[in-house]
């Protein structure tokens, strides 16, 4: 009799266990995060326009923004986050060991980050490539000049090898300050104890915007490096992977499909455009088939934006920042952003 | 009598014995707590090992040959970015040993000082070694580290405010030293043709000095006449290289540093890095020697320097002759353990980007090549052998100086 108890007991168990997992598409990252009511996301550490707190100590950027926008696909509701601000040394560490969720801190996928490292690149939300800033008076035009400078580098990152590697391949000499944080190297670099600042374009251009007298510095035209920026999640759950990568998807078609945060209310109760009804949630299931609900992307665009209102909001030409869409725009006007159709 | 003559029953060992018997049960608990023990830690070594798979991570130290592509800034050994691994960890690793050498004697003299003026009659003399010790001693060695390097990255001149005809800044010591806030710029010796003799005479002649010493001595005790050792050794000293060096036709030149491009070339680059840290962590454990000098020199009772007072002995030879000899045998204990926390803190240096050990393998090959756990192992060990080499060579000599009783 007791054992018969306790086998239904576990039968019924495993059989509401097992419907749970079904209900979440099957992912444990995502019965986790629910779980927990909030998306656990690691950002970067300050750099204004992509990830760093303002006066009132509200998260705000581009990286932020994304980890908002699948907090908004997961709860519908964007405030459900808890940031994680990691240096470059402990971000893969942080998220192997389950400590956050997602990555979403201006990391480059590169191969043994994706492969060694046991990572997911689910996309790329930036296109960029690294960079030199040089004081204006120092009568510095190209990056060719360098030879026998000092340069200020974060240390553990993509930027110090590419540095390396451009040096050596151009015959030239420098001598590598090596810093510990983004903040450490503008200290470095405006106190003068190194010639040049070097790391990716779009974090040169929002450090230029928080000193004193951007004016006096310039950064060079030399891009050395292919830096794709992406979000990332840990390998060993596809399910949670799927719903990350069609949400930055979601706002990418959303820009191109003309959906804005505007106008995508409107836009959700049925338009002759059958790709905007699957993506709004009018028509299919595509969001069923993500183990979230349906109408996941119209929360996310209505409340967060597309993919174009959060690079205009936080890095665009209006801002400090001030950085031209180029590479960054849409595939039909030239760029590289381009989302798989949702079908 | 037959009972009497009878050996013990059995072969004189029953396995009952391990428990009952005081000769054996010590030897059985210890036995089990080395088993448990060993099971514990083989438990802990499977653990991780496991849960590692369940990552799909394995354990395996190839990474050391790939080649490292990171450039170093201070080398020690030949180096360039396309070497592996390894050899930047070999980089990073005498990185640390110089500065933990650099350290351990700069912290040794300060200590010292430090230690003796405490006990200073002097009134300020001792209060201000008292506001140093306090100081120094209560703050965290990080941030003695950073206000050091803020201190010379901030206040002293950019390299490029000594250029031109007029310009801001200049060198000092006869324009042959630079300092500015990327290092300080001395003059280098250049080793010509020729050097190594000169370089042999003079190590000879350091062993001619430490021969001539041992005669004086012998002279000293066998006649009772003083021989004026000083001037002879100065003589020994001086003499055989400065003619070696004429002869062999100045095989040793000096370069200065000069303002070229960017920064100055020519001359030795001390860093910044490695003179914040060098600093930070001299003065923090020197603040720590100071207070063990002064317990080793308390601990010697009152009765030694009145008793060498007695004598005729000056203060200043009977701090040397009499209170610090003894004072050793306290002082050396205690001061092996403040050069392994000078060592170990070393590990600090990535706060100012010095390339150490923690630097180039715990911090970006660990980063590029992603393999944590091997790297923080490989690190520990290397730490523990340089402790363990410190602590011997320092047991060693305090066996030389401890009492030797008759």
């Amino acid at each position: 009799m007791k054992k018969s108890v306790f086998f239904s007991a576990l039968t019924v168990a495993g059989l509401v266990a097992g419907s749970a997992m079904a209900q979440d598409g099957g992912s444990p990252t995502l019965a986790l995060v629910k779980d927990h009511g909030a998306l656990k996301c690691g950002v970067n550490t300050g750099t204004p326009g992509f990830a760093a707190p303002d006066a009132n100590g509200v998260w705000k950027g581009f990286d932020v923004d994304f980890c908002r926008a699948v907090a908004t696909a997961v709860f519908g509701d964007p405030e459900k986050v808890e940031y994680t601000p990691l240096s470059s040394a402990v971000r893969f560490t942080a998220l192997a060991s389950g400590e956050i969720d997602l990555l979403a801190r201006n990391t480059t996928w590169t191969f043994t980050r994706d492969v060694d490292l046991k990572n997911t690149f689910i996309g790329v939300n930036y296109y960029d490539g690294q960079g030199f800033m040089v004081p204006k008076d120092l009568g510095v035009s190209s990056a060719k000049e360098l030879s026998g400078a000092t340069v200020c580098i974060e240390t553990g990152t993509t930027t110090e090898l590419n540095l390396a590697d451009y040096f050596r391949v151009n015959g030239m000499d420098y001598e590598p300050v090596p810093v510990d944080s983004f903040t450490e190297a503008q200290t470095q670099f405006l106190a003068g104890a190194c010639d040049v600042y070097t790391t990716d374009a779009s974090a040169l251009a929002s450090s230029r915007s928080s000193f004193e007298t951007p004016d006096a510095y310039v950064v060079l035209p030399e891009i050395i490096s292919k830096e794709p920026l992406g979000p990332l999640v840990r390998h060993g759950d596809s399910a949670w992977g799927d719903i990350v990568r069609w949400t930055l998807n979601a706002m990418i078609s959303a820009e191109e499909l003309g959906v804005t945060s505007a106008n995508a209310a409107e836009l959700a109760k049925g338009t002759e455009n059958p790709e905007i009804n699957r993506l709004l949630g009018s028509e299919g299931e595509l969001g069923g088939m993500l183990g979230l609900e349906n109408d996941w992307a119209l929360n996310v665009i209505s409340q967060v934006g597309n993919y174009g209102e959060a690079f205009e909001r936080n890095i665009g030409e209006s801002t400090p920042i001030g950085l031209a869409r180029g590479l960054n725009a849409q595939w039909t006007n030239g760029g590289l952003i381009y989302s798989p159709p949702f079908r | 009598m037959t009972t009497m003559t009878d050996p013990p029953k059995g072969d004189g060992f029953r396995l009952s014995q391990l428990l009952y018997d005081t000769r054996y049960r010590s030897m059985t608990i210890q036995v089990i707590a080395l088993i448990a023990f060993m099971m514990f830690a083989a438990f802990l070594v499977r653990n991780t090992i496991i849960n590692l798979e369940n990552l799909g991570k394995d354990i395996n130290f190839s990474f050391l040959g790939y080649s490292a592509n990171y450039d170093i800034n201070q080398r020690l050994i030949p180096y360039v970015s396309s070497d592996s691994n390894m050899r930047a960890a070999v980089v990073g690793l005498l990185n640390t040993l110089l500065v933990a050498f650099l350290g351990c004697i700069l912290a040794t003299v300060v200590g010292v000082i430090a230690g003796v003026l405490r006990l200073s009659k002097n009134w300020l003399t001792a209060r201000i070694m008292t506001v140093y010790v306090e100081t120094f001693r209560n703050i965290p060695v990080l941030l003695w580290i950073l206000a050091f390097m803020a201190i010379l990255s901030e206040s002293l001149p950019v390299p490029r405010s000594f250029k031109g005809p007029n310009a801001e800044s200049s060198m000092w010591l006869w324009d042959t030293v630079a300092v500015t806030n990327r290092g300080t710029y001395v003059p280098m010796p250049i080793w010509g043709a020729g050097s190594a003799l000169v370089v042999i005479t003079f190590l000879l002649s350091l062993v001619g000095i430490w021969a001539f010493g041992k005669f004086a001595k012998r002279k000293f005790e066998a006649t009772g006449q003083i021989l004026p050792t000083f001037w002879i050794k100065l003589a020994i000293f001086l003499v055989p290289t400065v003619l070696a060096y004429f002869v062999l036709g100045r095989p040793v030149t000096l370069t200065y540093p000069e303002f070229k491009g960017f920064n100055f070339t020519g001359g030795l680059h001390l860093r910044n890095s490695l003179l914040a840290l060098w600093l930070a962590l001299s003065l923090y454990t020197g603040s720590y020697i100071a207070e063990i000098v002064r317990s080793g020199i308390l601990a010697v009772s009152s009765g030694q320097t009145e008793a060498a007072y007695a004598l005729g002995l000056r203060p200043s030879r009977t701090m040397n002759l009499v209170i610090l000899p003894q004072a050793l045998r306290v002082i050396i204990p205690p001061l092996i353990s403040q050069y392994l926390n000078l060592t170990k803190n070393s590990s600090l240096a990535l706060a100012v980007g010095y390339m150490d050990l923690r630097s180039t393998l715990g911090g970006t090959t660990l980063n590029t090549t992603g393999r944590e756990l091997e790297a923080m192992v490989l690190m520990m060990l290397i730490y523990l052998v340089v402790s363990l080499s410190i602590s011997s060579s320092m047991n060693f000599y305090n066996k030389s100086v401890k009492l030797k009783e008759r």
